[in-house]
């Protein structure tokens, strides 16, 4: 790939975090934070937006963060306080410059009509504040201090369009000590002059002491040089751009051109330097070597114009004072960077190694070795340290959430601007670290949790004035690992769902019976009915309206689950929860029907061989076992997935104790266990669909797949009445 | 093998035919992925009759179709000899279940011929045309069209 | 080689310098802010220096200054990347020891120029 253009790419990866770090620095601000430092970063983030932005020639972007950034300077420098309503803008501003960016990104240019708008606003600010101020400034930009009205730079350089006419002229220069003391050289700007034509150079050195009092680092030499070119007055003029004020400078234009004595084909600026060497020289005679700190001596440009060397001097230098002492190991830089790619592959071929390695244990165990012997303990231990390489390359995958939550502050103020309510979000949990797997599908999940909140869950200012509550409304967004799961909640201080309402809606849509009963729980999560929603709320993501139903449904693709918990007149608290990684499962191997079945362990509170006399009847079709205290549905997997049509005695079989957090706990019936392992999740939706009751597919040992068991929707499949009868056919031909 | 479908002038064609439930069809050969023998699959519950279930090709899981029920002919015993052809479709891989693959043919458009209207839906649906070759009738699978209507059939 | 330090905490603008600074057969070392460069500079060395001024940290006024103060960098050319043409941040500079200083956005060709001129 062109060089440029992956620095160009670069260049917005760069910019998505210093918009990150513009955001976050300006919501610690808004929060309260008043460390200086804060603004400082602040500006930082928007000059650099700019200074990139500028070398790509990204010029609406340029324009806006140049106005946004002149604010910020203000700001740092005293020149403007902050208050809240100015955070408040500078907030919207932040929003406006991701807007350029991302346009900027696909090739285009922010919204003008937006951007027109939030220009006038901050130059509002920038002469003086609002209301009584002068007229808004029009969108152009102001003027520098120089009177200059910045333009940005395109990438080539203008090009002097005066007629070339050769001139001679005469130049003069005469360094002051502070010339030196910047690393100029008398020597540089020579040659700088030679370059632009045919030079004549005379060293002047009437005002070289004797070296007794030659002092190495001050100047004793002019030089005066004619200059015969066509370049005009300003590009000699240049030369000197850098020295002006350490070197006093003359430039004459001769009135004719003079006769200048070209020695040979060009000066020897060699020949030059070691000429002005020998003058020095000669003001040698009686001299008492001055005590001159050599070290001294050999860094500075020596005032006998030595051959320009020093700049070349890389030498080992004493250490040089810094803010703090160098340290073995850069603290700051302890990461590396790694192309996704390579991680995916190196996942897959660890996910190999694992079913590579339970092939194996198998095979070896076909051969009868027994697990207390040399192969059979060699053969733990290799599953043990396969194991250990898996969970070290899944942490290497896993990321916190806080990638994810850093879009929703922006998010929940654009909701907030739509629906006119008032929202502070707070985040909880945002190291909270999961498989980048999982990170990529809980984005939206979480942005329909949080329009729903804000949208339904909170009241109007006004309405919640009138109930004694705060007109800003919280709404929480957090994360945490429970259950071998990773759990988000996105809870709000609203008014609670309306349960009378959503049953009359319910049962209006014909979703449940009229005389339902149920409880208060199980009316809040009536939401999540297909069909439940038909409020065409715009989504921008997606552009059209969305159901929780669609929500839920997504999530279950993940093998996680969504519900809801709601106390009315004091808020809602959606619960998401989503198993830790997509690749990988602890899993319990199980027989069921002459089928091999894996449940996920994270389901499983027991397993147990019931007695006969613990197993009951109950009902024509139903069973349930008696489990100490209480008694726990039967759930015959084999039936309930139609791999046969009768059911297990669960006395003969075994029973997996399970908690669902639809249907409670459940007594899943199956034939027999296996044993435990650790599989590697196989997707069937990406070259199938969905398929009821079963949430992913594994390689075994063997090589033949076995399904992984969704134990909530088999419990759920179990509950729905009437069961549907398998078709023969399912009975595979082997 | 790779021949893009229209070469110049002729538009030539390659495909790929077989025989399932006796009789031959073929499938365009930009589509078929590989083709290898017939292992157990693990059954699919709660699915469709021609979906047999899926079997492991190298570490992904592929859903393996019985075309010849698909096509609503009897369904195959698969035995040994039985070949499943892998098609892809979009960004989704499907075995197909069939008896034996025969030929790989060259056809130009004027082979192939609409297909006639015999009173079986299944067999309009989901085929493309018929190609003369000699005196044989190959009928052409439009594979994009076996695949079920992903929406319609999640319980 | 010559080699070429460049301090700048923008990702982007060290790249760009390494791509123009490469076409002209430098060496390249870089460091994100003041206080990492005296760090570098204290282990590579370096034959010229190029800093931006807004950095974290230590930024380049005082990266400038720590670095004028060793004798064996007083003569190491140092140039300030600056954006417009900023008098007052060129005379800052200036006071602060830099040699030179490079507008940005930048040509590629210009930078070489501006190296050239203060480097032999």
């Amino acid at each position: 790939m062109d060089e440029l253009e992956e620095i160009k790419i670069t260049f917005f990866q760069e910019c998505d975090e210093l918009l990150g770090d513009l955001e976050s620095g300006l919501l610690s601000i808004d929060a309260g934070d008043t460390e200086p430092e804060l603004v400082n970063a602040v500006f930082r983030a928007v000059h650099s937006v700019k200074g990139g932005a500028g070398a790509f020639g990204l010029e609406a972007l340029v324009r806006f963060a140049h106005v946004f950034e002149t604010l910020l300077d203000n700001i740092r420098g005293g020149k403007t306080a902050l208050r809240p309503d100015l955070v408040k803008l500078l907030l919207r501003a932040a929003d406006v410059l991701a807007d350029h960016v991302a346009a900027a990104k696909l090739g285009g240019e922010g919204d003008a009509a937006s951007t027109t708008a939030m220009v006038e606003e901050l130059e509002t600010w920038i002469s003086g504040g609002p209301a009584p101020s002068p007229p808004a400034l029009p969108a152009d930009l102001q003027p520098n201090e120089d009177g200059i009205v910045f333009k940005p730079v395109t990438l080539t350089l203008p090009e002097v369009d005066e007629g070339p006419r050769e001139e001679v002229w005469t130049i003069t220069f005469q360094p002051m000590d502070e010339l030196y003391a910047k690393a100029n050289e008398a020597g540089l700007l020579i040659r700088e002059i030679e370059r632009l034509g045919k030079i004549d150079v005379e060293l002047l050195d009437d005002a070289l002491p004797i070296f007794d009092n030659l002092d190495p680092e001050t100047a004793h030499f002019a030089w005066k040089v004619r200059l015969r070119t066509d370049v005009p007055e300003e590009k000699i003029r240049e030369v000197f751009e850098f020295v002006e004020g350490h070197c006093s400078t003359t430039i004459v234009r001769e009135a004719s051109p003079p006769v200048l004595v070209e020695a040979d084909a060009g000066p020897d600026i060699a020949a030059i330097i070691a000429a002005a060497q020998a003058a020095n020289m000669e003001a040698e005679p009686a001299f008492t070597p001055l005590k001159v700190d050599v070290a001294a001596v050999e860094s500075q440009p020596p005032v006998a114009l030595a051959p320009a060397a020093p700049v070349a001097q890389v030498a080992q230098p004493a250490s040089l004072r810094s803010p703090q002492p160098p340290q073995g190991e850069k603290v700051n830089q302890a990461t590396i960077r790694v192309d996704p790619e390579r991680i995916d592959k190196l996942i897959d071929l660890v996910g190999e190694l694992v079913i590579n390695q339970a092939m194996l244990a198998q095979r070896v165990a076909g051969h009868g070795f027994a697990a207390s012997s040399d192969v059979g303990r060699g053969l733990d231990e290799l599953e043990q340290l396969t194991r250990d390489i898996q969970d070290s390359v899944m942490a290497i995958r896993a990321q916190p959430v806080k990638s994810v939550f850093q879009r929703m502050p922006r998010l929940v103020r654009e909701i907030a601007g739509q629906t006119g309510k008032q929202v502070r979000l707070v985040t909880d949990g945002e190291n909270t670290e999961v498989d980048k797997t999982v990170i990529e599908r809980i984005s939206e999940p979480i942005t329909h949790m949080l329009r729903n909140a804000i949208d339904h869950g909170l009241e109007t200012p006004e309405e919640r004035v009138a109930a004694g509550k705060p007109t800003e409304g919280t709404v929480r967004l957090a994360a945490l690992h429970r259950g071998g799961r990773i759990v988000i909640e996105v809870g709000d201080d609203g008014k609670g769902i309306n349960r009378p309402r959503v049953r009359q809606i319910a049962i209006d849509r014909g979703l449940i019976a009229a005389d339902a009963q149920l409880t208060d729980e199980e009316v809040d999560n009536l939401i999540f009915l297909p069909g439940f929603s038909t409020a065409s709320t715009v989504s921008d993501i997606s552009g059209r309206g969305v159901g929780m139903d669609v929500v839920r449904k997504s999530v279950q693709g993940l093998g996680g689950r969504i519900s809801i918990s709601s106390r009315p007149g004091f808020g809602s608290t959606f619960t998401l929860s989503l198993p830790l990684t997509l690749a990988v499962l602890d899993g319990m191997v199980i027989d069921v029907a002459g089928q091999t079945l894996v449940v996920p362990l994270t389901a499983i509170v027991e397993s147990l061989r019931p007695a006969a006399a613990e197993v009951k009847k109950l009902g024509a079709q139903g069973g349930v076992l008696a489990v100490r205290d209480a008694y726990v549905p039967l759930v015959d997997i084999g039936r309930v997935l139609g791999f046969q049509t009768t059911e297990i005695d669960p006395a003969e079989g075994v029973v997996l104790l399970v908690d669902s957090e639809v249907g409670g706990r459940a007594a899943l019936v199956a034939d027999s266990i296996h044993g435990q392992r650790q599989v590697v999740i196989k997707s069937l939706e990406s070259n199938y669909q969905q398929v009821p009751g079963i949430a992913a597919a594994t390689i075994l040992g063997d090589g033949r797949v076995a399904l992984i068991l969704d134990v909530d929707a088999l419990v759920a499949m179990r509950k729905r009445e009437p069961l549907r009868m398998p078709e023969p056919s399912i009975q595979a031909a082997e | 093998m790779n021949q893009p479908a229209n070469i110049g002038a002729s538009e030539r064609r390659e495909l790929t035919s077989f025989w399932t439930g006796e009789q031959e069809y073929c499938v365009d050969i930009m589509s078929v992925r590989e083709i290898r023998g017939w292992s157990a699959a693990t059954p699919l519950p709660q699915s469709p009759n021609y979906m047999r279930g899926v079997i492991n090709l190298r570490g992904a899981v592929l859903p393996i179709m019985d075309l010849a029920e698909r096509l609503d002919l009897p369904p195959t015993q698969p035995s040994e000899r039985s070949v499943i052809i892998v098609v892809q479709v979009g960004e989704r891989l499907v075995g197909l279940l069939v008896d034996a693959v025969s030929d790989i043919l060259s056809i130009t458009p004027d082979q192939i011929q609409p297909t006639p209207d015999v009173g079986c839906d299944q067999s309009k649906a989901f085929i493309r045309g018929l190609i003369t070759i000699d005196d044989r009738m190959v009928s052409e699978i439009a594979v994009e069209r076996l695949l079920p209507d992903l929406e319609g059939l999640a319980a | 080689m010559i080699k070429v330090l460049t301090v700048d905490d923008s990702r982007t603008m060290r790249d760009m310098l390494r791509l123009a600074l490469a076409g002209g057969g430098f060496t390249v070392i870089q460091a994100v802010d003041g206080e990492h460069g005296l760090e570098v500079l204290n282990e590579s060395g370096a034959d010229v220096i190029i800093t931006d001024i807004n950095m974290p940290k230590l930024d380049g006024f005082g990266f400038i200054e720590r670095v004028r103060e060793d004798a064996a960098y007083r003569a190491t050319p140092i140039l300030v990347l600056t954006t417009e043409s900023d008098p007052a941040k060129k005379v800052r500079a200036r006071e602060a020891g830099a040699t030179g200083w490079i507008v940005k956005p930048f040509h590629p060709e210009k930078l070489l120029d501006v190296i050239r001129k203060v480097a032999a």
